[in-house]
């Protein structure tokens, strides 16, 4: 195996993703029978850390824990049911075909290989789609409430880039109720004393020991002190890093700290560039807003996404001298529905985001900012009828309501005949990030004892992830992989003890924490933490944003130099060390965001294609549409850290191999 | 828009708390903690030591917002967070109180943050139905009526925020237990434990020194869920019940 020296020194392997042998559909049935297994007694001796309680973390921690190993769990809120999950509204994909339209595993594999733009690990999502199936059953069992038709079956409904209803739902409460699904399963494990769980903690840094991950420093953020933890593992599900754009769907505390740490001591990251922009998102007002909110992509079965035909109408909309509804039919444009016929306003998110831009671009916006286009409910409600389409969105309608003071589904007017609602004004938002750290197909970072699981890895959405499939792959990942996988790595770890926590290495990376956490209080500059990520959010969004150039990306990797350097000699952090002092905590979160978006512009400007959620405007059809270079870029860049943040980190190559799908164009219009 | 917060500072647990007023000028299209966010960054700029409060989600699902406004847990809307408030709820020139939850069993931390683990460990006590992870049957084996699902989805919608509890003249807990005993009694996955449950996640809240209930309703009339007061009718039944077999 070639071997790779990092930074500090470890020997890796070179991005090997130790995906098994034989046909796609066998590898992982061939995987599980021939995995090393630990037996029960055995078990019992070895301790894990799970770092994360959301879909991924909540589930892995309790079924570790089921099977027999010492759990220590930690979560950044006062709860571990308030992981950003629980926010997820729409639903779960899984290849039940109850519907009996034709779904399979496979054609869920292929709709998640073609709208990941073919840059997702084919083994991995191979996979995804077989335990798909296993999650809902595990789900029902628990007691989770999902939608159920009148016969006391299971409700389907379709999302983007499918052609089938896969969906499972909960009202538009999906993610929350899959969460609390894996919190009792966790609190049950909790009770019998197999987890012990850590509330308002955040990971700092992980602790390796002769070159394995042995442990963690974490802040109990309610002290303020620092806390050192030992196991035979870590497994990081700490979520994604869209909050590097300021403003995104993200909750507060949402950030990618504990993965940068898992970076800066070695662990590849990949793909960054793969960022999610959900097309259907409450738009921008203002420079106060603090975050921006989703409305779920499951408003597109029946909504429909327009702007007007001409630039007149255009014009009066933004200066708000007529509204949404005073607009007839035929002067209407939905450009989904024209642009893809075939799908329709249920195109995959980056397509959906894309069309949005080009329309505002073009003068086309409907708000003040030009910056917004319409969700219309008119159509869905004069067909099936107010009652009905209340019953299938009325808490999002109602959300919306509370923060725009209009509701969809009221008369907004009548035009001879035809009622026409109200239409939602939408725009596209980060919401999600493919990339992540690197693992392989173990879900095994590139360093040994250190895995990552859900949104917090890379593996398995490519560039572009597909509505539903992120709850999918976080409990899939913690459920149904790493719990086997962890297992092969732990095999051989059965007489080794687990570590102290005095040993020399706890020692050092503690005296990091505390020397870093000096540095920021001793600054006493001018600059508070959130004018600093106000600025970093402003220049991602302008310069990596929902289309990217080489020129754009040179320019927003100057000017993140000048704001890492404004941040490390004129932040102010107000307070001291003692204590709950969450200004501190944000400004070390900051400190790891500004990274985070240096690695997304170096990733962004190495690939010179588009594809999915990355879009070079030097790489595009006439007809506007990503174009992939198949040739030069059918691979997964791993990002090296070089041992210093001034250093630009250096790319190791994942190359991809297909066996089972044909890498061809995506195509939504026919 | 400018309004006065009148806002309740206390440095720590063990620390004597005041209420302080703070002049902060916001927007009816901002929301009520985005104008926290404002006040905050004043008073960073000038060097003061920002308010202390819990939020994250901030579009009312992940139940970890809270705060007294004006009387009220999470403010003067019904069925929302006080993330999902808005300045246009309030008149320009107004003086909002802001307080922590107000309960014995949720001491305060600092300023308005207070410690709600009691009701993580209410549900450590029972609210789960014991299953491992592997083996389940096939999901659609087990047909359940859409009405029962419907109403255990109601009940299941409590984002244990504790706005029921601060309500409550006696600091019960009463609504929130209920609607997690009430989503696996309407459930067929819930019945094996469903008189175990019962007992036990009712004992927990009594040891945790939470109140009892007296049937106000004011926990349900302040809950930003909506979740219903028949859910404590049912615990009721579900108690006794338990008890009697006993």
């Amino acid at each position: 195996m070639e071997l790779n020296k990092t930074a500090n020194g470890f020997e890796i392997p070179a991005a090997d993703s130790k995906i098994p042998e034989g046909p796609v559909a066998e590898k992982w049935t061939n995987y599980k029978a021939h995995q090393k297994l630990v037996n029960p007694a055995n078990k019992r001796k070895l301790s894990v850390i799970v770092v994360g309680t959301g879909l991924a973390g909540a589930s892995a921690a309790s079924t570790l824990a089921e099977m027999g190993f010492n759990v220590l769990n930690f979560c950044i809120q006062d709860s571990p049911r308030r992981a950003h999950s629980i926010a997820a509204q729409g639903g779960i994909n899984a290849a039940k075909n109850y519907q009996n339209d034709g779904d399979s595993v496979y054609r869920l594999f292929y709709d998640t290989v073609k709208g990941g733009d073919y840059r997702a690990r084919e083994a991995n999502v191979y996979r995804l789609a077989e335990v798909s199936n296993n999650i809902i059953d595990q789900c029902v069992a628990q007691g989770v409430p999902f939608a159920r038709e009148y016969g006391g079956l299971l409700a389907n409904r379709s999302f983007g880039g499918a052609q089938v209803s896969r969906t499972f739902y909960a009202k538009g409460q999906t993610g929350q109720q899959l969460l609390l699904g894996a919190y009792s399963s966790l609190n049950r494990q909790i009770e019998l004393g197999k987890v012990k769980s850590f509330n308002r903690y955040e990971m700092h840094d992980v602790v390796m020991v002769d070159g394995r991950a042995r442990g963690i420093i974490a802040k109990n953020l309610v002290t303020g002190k620092f806390e050192r933890f030992a196991a035979h593992a870590v497994v990081l599900a700490t979520g994604g890093y869209g909050n590097t754009y300021f403003l995104s769907t993200n909750a507060m505390s949402c950030n990618c700290s504990a993965a940068i740490a898992a970076y800066r001591k070695g662990a590849y990251f990949a793909n960054p560039a793969f960022v999610q922009i959900h097309p259907t998102c409450i738009p921008v007002h203002g420079d106060k807003q603090s975050k921006l909110t989703l409305m779920s992509e499951s408003l597109r079965n029946d909504g429909r996404i327009w702007v007007p035909k001409d630039l007149e109408t255009a014009k009066k909309l933004q200066k708000g001298e007529i509204k949404g509804s005073d607009v007839p039919e035929q002067e209407r444009d939905y450009y989904l529905e024209r642009r893809y016929p075939a799908f329709g306003n249920l195109v995959p998110r980056d397509v959906a985001s894309r069309a949005a831009k080009e329309r505002c671009d073009k003068g086309f916006g409907v708000n003040n900012t030009g910056l917004a286009v319409f969700l219309d409910f008119s159509e869905a409600i004069n067909r099936l009828g107010i009652d009905q389409v209340r019953q299938r969105y009325g808490n999002l309608f109602d959300m919306y309501e509370e923060i725009t003071d209009v509701n969809p589904g009221e008369l907004g007017n009548k035009i001879g005949d035809e009622c026409y609602y109200n239409p939602m004004m939408i725009f596209p938002a980060i919401h999600y990030t493919m990339g992540g750290l690197w693992v392989d197909y173990e879900l095994q970072t590139s360093l040994k004892g250190l895995f990552a699981i859900g949104e917090c890895n890379f593996s398995d959405h490519g560039a572009n992830r597909l509505g539903a499939s992120a709850l999918m792959q976080g409990l899939a990942d913690g459920y149904f992989v790493l719990p086997y996988t962890i297992q092969n790595y732990l095999s051989d770890q059965i007489s080794v003890p687990c570590p102290s926590t005095s040993l020399p290495e706890f020692d050092e990376t503690e005296k990091a924490c505390v020397e870093r956490q000096n540095q920021l209080l001793a600054i006493q500059g001018n600059h508070s933490v959130d004018s600093i990520h106000k600025e970093l959010g402003h220049v991602m969004w302008e310069y990596v944003g929902m289309a990217r150039t080489k020129e754009s990306l040179e320019t927003a990797l100057a000017k993140l130099k000048e704001i890492r350097k404004v941040f490390e000699t004129d932040l102010y952090v107000p307070g001291t060390a003692e204590g709950y002092n969450n200004e501190l905590d944000k400004a070390f979160r900051l400190h790891d965001f500004i990274i985070m978006g240096e690695l997304i512009a170096y990733d962004a400007l190495n690939r010179n294609e588009s594809c999915g959620g990355h879009f070079r405007e030097e790489y595009q059809t006439e007809e506007g549409e990503a174009k992939r270079d198949d040739q030069n870029y059918f691979y997964v860049s791993c990002w090296d850290y070089q041992g210093n943040d001034n250093k630009a980190p250096e790319l190791i190559k994942e190359p991809l191999h297909y066996e089972a799908i044909k890498v061809q164009t995506r195509n939504y219009k026919s | 828009m400018t309004v006065t917060l009148r806002v309740w500072r206390q440095a720590g647990p063990k620390e004597k708390g005041e209420f302080k007023n703070y002049t902060v000028e916001t927007d009816t299209d901002t929301s009520f903690l985005e104008t926290l966010d404002i006040l905050n960054e004043q008073l960073v700029e000038k060097k003061e030591e920002p308010i202390a409060f819990d939020s994250d989600c901030r579009e009312g699902i992940c139940g970890m917002c809270s705060l007294y406004i004006n009387g009220h847990p999470h403010g003067p809307a019904t069925g929302a967070t006080t993330c999902q408030l808005y300045m246009r709820r309030f008149k320009n020139g107004e003086t909002i109180t802001v307080e922590p939850w107000r309960s014995a069993a949720f001491p305060v931390i600092k300023d308005l943050i207070v410690d709600r683990n009691a009701f993580d460990k209410i549900q450590q006590a029972g609210g789960y139905v014991s299953f491992n992870c592997g083996g389940a049957q096939d999901a659609n084996c087990l047909p359940i009526s859409k009405e029962a699902a419907d109403m255990a989805m109601d009940s299941a919608t409590c984002i244990g925020c504790g706005a029921c509890v601060a309500a409550c003249k006696n600091g019960s807990a009463m609504l929130f237990v209920s609607a997690k005993v009430s989503q696996f009694a309407l459930l067929p996955q819930g019945q094996v434990e469903r008189a175990r449950r019962a007992r036990k996640m009712v004992a927990k809240m009594d040891e945790l020194g939470f109140g009892n209930c007296t049937n106000t309703g004011a926990c349900a009339a302040e809950c930003p869920k909506n979740i219903s007061l028949s859910n404590i009718a049912r615990l009721n039944r579900e108690f006794i019940k338990a008890k009697c077999a006993e």
